[in-house]
């Protein structure tokens, strides 16, 4: 019925699990601020994190790369794995895990460097190209995947700072394919932008979880609905549903959800 | 929901939406009891009523439509504010076919009034139109108080109507075998049955709409289903 959606472009392809977040507890000094999340992120899927601000979503999505690592006062409790293996260990690199788990920020933030060294600076730090014409092949790549190629191949020269809004984020959702992550985390990707660039950031997203799992915060709940397939709300710190999308927006089961994606006061 | 929105002007928009339903639900249930009674009365002038009458409740219906397009267009709904909107749109369109049965019978009424009453038959089907617009008051207050337990047993009566209609076919069956110059009149009265049989066939579609949109799940159990007579010779 109106839970089992049957469109071909919302039928989850996977049902591995790629992230698996086991009670996961977050402090900022003494303010908890994840309270206990457990929640299964699949892959090649579009995951979206709605709540209201101050809800802690952002903070859970910051905790899937360990970007809190760079906040003095964040404490990270509980097990969070990809694919199977604990990324709080000791073992693990973090400049490695966010190679492998990138991320996209709410304003557009090139390098203030050329379009084409913006999406080199990942491969090169990492290794990933033997030569020039390696680079040159993990840059175009990149820059086609991220839908601007044939918007900036002939000014590849000219500074990322130059572009558009919708353009720059663009190049920076490039910038975070190039080092060909398996996860990509996206904070309010089209806050900044206008209708037309958030519809094209939006058409990417979709295209991008045909390689990737995709994880995406936003503020607005029809974005939520247009790109994910499933959906969770965080409100106070607390994961209150995790569900399909469109069961979320049509009969969700917790009364904090229907409050608040039906714009009541909750 | 019984919270408000932090958009007023949305609860604005719902409300009045619903007010029209509520508006078409009354005029809907006048023409039901009113096209009986003017078939039972031989009042013809009542029975023009009902099919005039019949213009507002379309109009209304198109009203209904054209602010629930709005209203999608504007508000993106969402949950029981999605559910609320399109069981709006799906009870509007049951309660104009429900208009239209009702002005046929108040059609047909005109017809009856020069061919004589068969065995009280305008009574019996009095009492059938009785309680369809009984169920649909019903249905509606289930829908006005948000209660999806009345809403069941709203479709739940439905077999009544059903048992009502079935009894009649049989009457007007050993009629018309009587005597053929009952043909006619029997004919007639037998469209009028089927009708009132459809109108409670709608109202409990109309049941049915106020349990998704109380509940988020459809109605689970298979209708009752009391018609038997497609399947007697």
């Amino acid at each position: 019925m109106m839970n089992q959606m049957t469109n071909v472009e919302r039928s989850v392809d996977s049902k591995n699990i790629k992230i698996a977040a086991n009670n996961v507890q977050v402090y900022y000094g003494d303010t908890h601020a994840i309270k206990d999340v457990n929640v299964e992120i699949e892959d090649k899927t579009v995951t979206a994190f709605i709540g209201p601000s101050g809800c802690g979503k952002s903070t859970f999505l910051r905790c899937l790369n360990r970007m809190n690592d760079t906040i003095d006062i964040c404490r990270v409790q509980g097990d969070i794995l990809l694919d199977g293996e604990d990324i709080y260990d000791k073992r693990v690199d973090p400049v490695q895990l966010r190679a492998k788990v990138g991320m996209v920020f709410q304003k557009p933030n090139p390098f203030p460097k050329s379009i084409y060294d913006n999406v080199a600076y990942g491969p090169r730090i990492h290794g990933l190209a033997k030569n020039k014409a390696e680079l040159d092949e993990i840059v175009e790549k990149s820059l086609r995947r991220a839908a601007i190629w044939d918007e900036v191949k002939d000014r590849l020269d000219a500074p990322g700072t130059g572009l558009s809004g919708g353009q720059q984020q663009r190049l920076c959702i490039a910038r975070a394919v190039a080092t060909e992550p398996e996860v990509l985390l996206m904070d309010e990707p089209c806050s900044a932008l206008d209708p037309i660039a958030t519809a094209q950031v939006e058409e990417l997203i979709d295209e991008l979880r045909s390689r990737y799992s995709v994880v995406i915060v936003t503020h607005s709940m029809q974005q939520a609905a247009r790109v994910s397939q499933k959906t969770a709300f965080f409100h106070l710190g607390n994961l209150v549903e995790f569900g399909e999308t469109g069961q979320i927006f049509t009969n969700p089961v917790d009364p904090r959800t229907e409050s608040y994606i039906t714009g009541r006061i909750g | 929901m019984s919270e408000q929105h932090i958009a007023s002007a949305f609860d604005r928009d719902l409300e009045a939406i619903q007010a029209h339903i509520m508006k078409m639900g009354g005029l809907v249930e006048a023409a039901i009891m009113n096209s009986a009674r003017s078939l039972e009365t031989r009042d013809e002038e009542l029975a023009q009523q009902v099919r005039q009458g019949d213009k507002a409740i379309d109009a209304l219906e198109e009203l209904i439509n054209e602010e629930t397009a709005r209203l999608i267009a504007l508000r993106a709904p969402t949950a029981s504010d999605l559910r609320l909107v399109l069981s709006v749109l799906k009870v509007s369109a049951n309660l104009e076919r429900i208009g239209d049965y009702s002005k046929n019978i108040a059609k047909r009424t005109t017809v009856l009034a020069s061919g004589g009453d068969i065995n009280g038959s305008a009574a019996a089907l009095r009492r059938m139109a009785r309680e369809v617009e009984r169920m649909l008051r019903d249905a509606l207050d289930a829908y006005i108080q948000r209660d999806a337990e009345l809403a069941a047993e709203v479709i739940d009566r439905d077999e009544e109507v059903d048992q009502m209609y079935n009894g009649l076919f049989r009457e007007l069956l050993t009629f018309m075998a009587e005597d053929p110059r009952n043909i006619s009149s029997c004919m007639h009265l037998h469209f009028i049955a089927k009708n009132i049989e459809r109108m409670g066939d709608h109202v409990t579609a109309i049941a049915e709409q106020v349990v998704y949109f109380v509940t988020g799940e459809r109605p689970t159990e298979a209708r009752p289903k009391a018609d038997i007579t497609s399947q007697s010779a």
